[in-house]
């Protein structure tokens, strides 16, 4: 078996060496030209003049490129044609590339670039969600409502009330290594760009719009990525555009690598959000009636806002079933970085509102705010119906898709299918008698008693839930409630250091919500050798998606991991890929490589079967070898006898996945094939006088299904936990009054040290195989486990409460300064 | 102007405008791309290099102000086939996700135990007088200049604790 074990990453020997290579270690033809954008100075304003005399005339400048150069489209938008490469007219962001440079190397680039003049007549800029909704600057004609139930009467009706509004602050990816794109000609005007990018499809997309190519002209490829973070969803696109356009204009390959401050300044982060909540309760503190309001800072541009929105509404449940309850969403447009995709894409901030509530009913009440959420928990799914992991999950299992109800809009070569900021075709709406195969729950219906059919916001039953088992177990092995107690006793005798504690929940859907994303396509070549070559529509970005998938195609193939080699991610071996983000990448990509390996060996199967007069399911893989009846062939052997019989050694495979369907204006429908869910226990100190906080000690239990990689899966754990605490506690970004971004270095905008991480730090999979006929039976687990980091927040407002009689409504990011003034609202 | 730099083990000469970064002159001159760029500010720690034994930021020094000196980058402390302790302890450890900082980190690590061996204190240590134990927090505190964004820290923690011969865990 290679799965279901701790393999190494596939290029830690190179990674450990330095040899492995991301965009700017890539050889480069000689006469490289290198890129740097000039940049707006101003956040809102007219263009009148650009003096580009001195940018053309430095020392190393080859070339400047204006808007009115470009060949074909001036856009890098991945939704809405609203995101020009270079500004034409308007600027609208501090930061929005003016014009491009193009140079003989990166520093005479960036030297250049700083030397262009700009005059714009400014206007009136739009910098914060107040000034927006003063305006009622928004995307999308108005709000967006999601209902169940009767929130308004059950809230009248409710015997307790509070409310409340809380203000979640943005984060920056820092993937360590910053954006990056190589453009390299080829002939007949074709173009190989190599990209730093989570999305090669797109790049292809933006790059061919740019070249006005259709997209057979341009080739991408993505080997790896120092990190993405769903930060290289979109944002790469400029960059791979510029020197497409670039290498087209001067026929010479072009290079573009922003500096780290460039990068921050130019791109998108996660959007800020301002939560308002208006909720019912009873004695125990059970929800009887909820109101949600979202405000989200979209940014300048649109991007991929809107999906970003929808998920932060479909995680305003978290884990409680609610029976009454409005979300209301507000996609603010402001003169600002357009906020993107970062890990949780939305759910994050959706699932903090609720978190919140919980924690303020709890204080209301003077109840364990853990009481609290379990009195709130969706019911779980009963144990015993939890199948086995299946020797071989079919593969391709999918019915095939429903057709839209609705031809297409739009011009075919401007829509931007592949993108999750496109409008979906209309959705066909699940029925009751939908006949999918791969329904998570079994047709037994049970469920426990009184629990009714328990179903999300919106109008999804929620069919596998685990967190009553899965939080019950945690706090044992966090001795939970002991340590509660022993923490009272401490802060009464400490008036200047104050400890909190607190355990939260991760409930996270998993599929795009964009359903016709959830799509992947994989290509596997056996040779001669015995040697496996594969290639599937996923990037590595360190979440560990290459080892999984080699590790499934080992495991069907029956050969050593040594024999697979997983080949960079590559639009011209799978096209019409999707992001590898939702979490999706292994669920996706990892069914379709099985696929492909299922064909191939049942094509020797059959070819053995027939050679050895045993029937073809008898044909077995395993151990290096082979077995058909009595006879054993080495893989290699086999794989020989089939090519001299002429049989293909090379398949594709495809997944999609069963049983989804989404009305996102309706908030109807069945978005997830599954939920993945997790729970962290964190306890932290603060210093009342300072604010100075830290974390003591952590404990997981996180359900990752069956694991497919024990080891990854962990890293994809400690590492979310870390991130998601970042988010809520050092990582503040501060714009200043004209619009700046102040925060544009590791200087100024604090991600997690090593020393920052908790010093007692456990983390225990659940090992349970996942419902849903998922590859292998596990589950996604590159997003849930950054919202673990929500108990890091929740933790310290436990400790701010602790000084004082009233609730501290501590926001986000929870700074030291924060921290002081929740310490003070609590006192009063 | 001509540098001469003493690069694992081996003599090279540089020949490069003096404003050129040591880090600069590792990947674009010399050939040298397994020291990363996070930040050119020194504040990241994926560019760390040792200089006469000493980890450095090689983003924020110039090459032409090491004439003579002598040079490890990750390439210089082992190959796949011949890997450094250090460098086995990360792969052992997954001491990584994306990768991107891990040579910064080798190198840190790597010089930071000679830190430790000398008696070097750190914030972390209890005894400025030296003969510290590499806690732990010792580890943390010395590791701090290092970000991993993927935050691989317990692996890179265990890693290093393994590669010094402590491996309680």
């Amino acid at each position: 078996m290679s799965t279901a074990r701790a393999l190494p990453h596939e290029a830690a020997l190179l990674h450990v060496t330095g040899a492995a290579r991301y965009v700017d270690d890539i050889p480069v033809p000689a006469g490289c030209l290198h890129l740097a954008f000039g940049l707006s100075p101003v956040a809102h304003g007219t263009i009148e003049a650009l003096d580009l005399a001195a940018v053309r005339a430095a020392p190393g400048a080859v070339m400047v490129i204006t808007p009115e150069m470009l060949p074909h489209e001036n856009d890098v938008s991945p939704s809405a044609h609203d995101e020009p490469l270079l500004a034409e007219h308007m600027v609208h962001y501090v930061g929005q590339p003016l014009f491009a440079v193009l140079a003989e190397s990166h520093g005479a680039a960036r030297r250049a670039a700083r030397l262009g003049r700009s005059e714009i007549t400014e206007r009136p800029a739009l910098l914060d969600l107040d000034a927006a909704i003063a305006a009622d600057a928004r995307f999308e004609e108005g709000p967006r409502v999601y209902t169940k139930g009767d929130a308004a009467a059950a809230l009248a009706g409710a015997p307790h009330r509070v409310s409340g509004v809380m203000e979640i602050g943005g984060q920056e990816h820092f993937y360590l290594e910053g954006q990056a794109a190589l453009a390299l000609p080829l002939d007949n005007g074709d173009m190989l760009i190599h990209s730093s990018s989570q999305h090669p499809t797109e790049i292809q997309h933006k790059v061919a719009e740019a070249l006005g190519m259709p997209m057979h002209a341009v080739r991408v490829e993505v080997r790896r990525m120092g990190g993405g973070f769903g930060g290289k969803e979109s944002q790469g696109n400029a960059l791979a555009v510029a020197c497409a356009v670039a290498a087209r204009l001067s026929g010479r390959a072009c290079k573009m690598r922003y500096d780290r401050d460039d990068d921050m300044i130019i791109t998108g982060k996660r959007h800020d959000m301002r939560i308002g909540y208006d909720v019912g309760f009873d004695a125990l503190g059970r929800i009887e009636g909820l109101s949600f309001v979202h405000h989200l800072r979209c940014g300048w541009a649109q991007d991929l806002s809107l999906p970003v929105a929808d998920r932060a509404m479909l995680h305003a449940d978290n884990a409680y079933h609610l029976e009454h309850v409005r979300i209301e969403s507000h996609r603010m447009r402001t003169n600002t970085q357009s906020a993107t995709a970062f890990r949780g894409f939305g759910g994050p901030q959706g699932m903090l509102g609720i978190e919140r509530v919980m924690d303020e009913i709890a204080h209301a009440l003077g109840r364990d705010p853990l009481d609290v959420r379990r009195a709130n928990f969706y019911a779980d799914a009963p144990v015993n119906r939890m199948p086995a992991p299946q020797a071989e999950p079919e593969a391709s299992a999918a019915p095939p898709p429903p057709p839209p109800s609705s031809p297409p809009h739009g011009h075919a070569a401007e829509r931007d299918l592949a993108s999750r900021g496109a409008a979906g075709a209309p959705e066909v709406e699940p029925g009751d008698d939908r006949e999918d195969g791969g329904r998570p729950e079994d047709s037994d219906g049970a469920r426990r008693e009184g629990a009714g059919t328990q179903t999300t916001p919106y109008h999804m039953p929620v069919t596998d839930f685990m967190l009553n088992r899965l939080c019950a177990d945690l706090a044992e092995r966090a001795d939970y409630h002991g340590r509660r107690a022993r923490i009272a006793r401490w802060n009464a005798d400490n008036p200047l250091l104050r400890r909190g504690i607190a355990l939260t929940p991760v409930k996270f859907g998993i599929s795009f919500t964009l359903t016709h994303l959830n799509q992947a396509g994989a290509l596997v070549h056996v040779y001669q050798d015995g040697s496996v070559q594969l290639n599937h529509g996923g990037t590595e970005m360190g979440q560990g998606l290459f080892t999984k998938v080699a590790q499934i195609a080992a495991e069907r193939f029956g050969i050593g991991m040594e024999a697979i080699r997983v080949t960079a991610t590559d639009t011209a071996k799978v096209p019409n890929t999707s992001a590898t983000a939702a979490s999706s990448g292994t669920d996706l990509n990892g069914m379709a490589v099985l696929a492909a390996c299922e064909t191939l060996c049942g094509r020797i199967a059959a070819l053995l079967a027939q050679l050895h007069g045993c029937p073809a399911d008898d044909v077995r893989f395993a151990g290096g070898e082979v077995i058909a009846g009595n006879v054993r062939h080495s893989f290699a052997e086999a794989v020989q006898i089939a090519y001299q019989a002429r049989v293909s050694l090379s398949a594709t495979g495809f997944y999609s996945t069963p049983g989804i369907a989404w009305d996102r204006i309706a908030g109807k429908g069945r978005p997830f094939y599954y939920f993945a869910y997790g729970a962290a226990v964190s306890e932290v100190v603060i210093d009342t006088l300072t604010g100075e906080n830290r974390i003591l000690r952590c404990d997981i239990v996180h359900d990752a299904g069956a694991s497919l990689n024990p080891a990854l899966d962990i890293g994809q754990i400690e590492g979310g936990y870390v991130q998601g605490a970042g988010w809520l506690t050092t990582e503040e970004l501060v714009w200043d009054d004209k619009g700046r971004l102040t925060t544009h270095a590791p200087s100024t905008y604090k991600i997690p040290a090593c020393s920052d991480r908790p010093p007692i730090f456990n983390v225990t999979l659940w090992d349970e195989p996942n419902p849903a006929a998922t590859i292998r039976r596990s589950k996604a687990v590159g997003e849930p486990p950054l919202m673990l980091g929500i108990s890091v927040l929740m933790a310290l407002s436990d400790a701010a409460a602790s000084c004082g009689p009233h609730y501290p409504a501590l926001d986000a990011p929870a700074t030291p300064e924060r921290i002081r003034a929740a310490v003070m609202r609590a006192r009063g | 102007m001509d540098t001469t730099l003493k690069i694992n083990g081996e003599e090279r000469v540089l020949q490069a405008d003096p404003r050129t970064s040591l880090l600069d002159a590792l990947r674009h001159h010399l050939g040298l791309t397994g020291s990363k760029k996070g930040c050119d500010h020194g504040q990241c720690g994926a560019c760390t290099v040792i200089v006469n034994g000493r980890r450095i930021n090689s983003c924020l020094t110039l090459a032409c102000m090491h004439d003579g000196d002598e040079i490890t980058t990750v390439e210089g402390l082992g190959t796949p086939e011949a890997l450094s302790p250090m460098q086995q302890a990360f792969v052992t450890h997954d001491g990584y996700q994306c990768g991107y900082c891990t040579p910064g980190q080798i190198c840190s690590a790597t010089a930071m135990l000679e830190e430790v061996a000398q008696g070097w204190p750190s914030h972390a240590s209890a005894d400025l007088s030296g003969g510290m134990e590499l806690t732990d927090a010792e580890i943390s505190e010395r590791m701090s200049g290092n970000l991993c964004r993927c935050a691989a820290y317990p692996n890179i923690v265990d890693a290093i604790r393994d590669a010094a011969g402590k491996g309680e865990r």
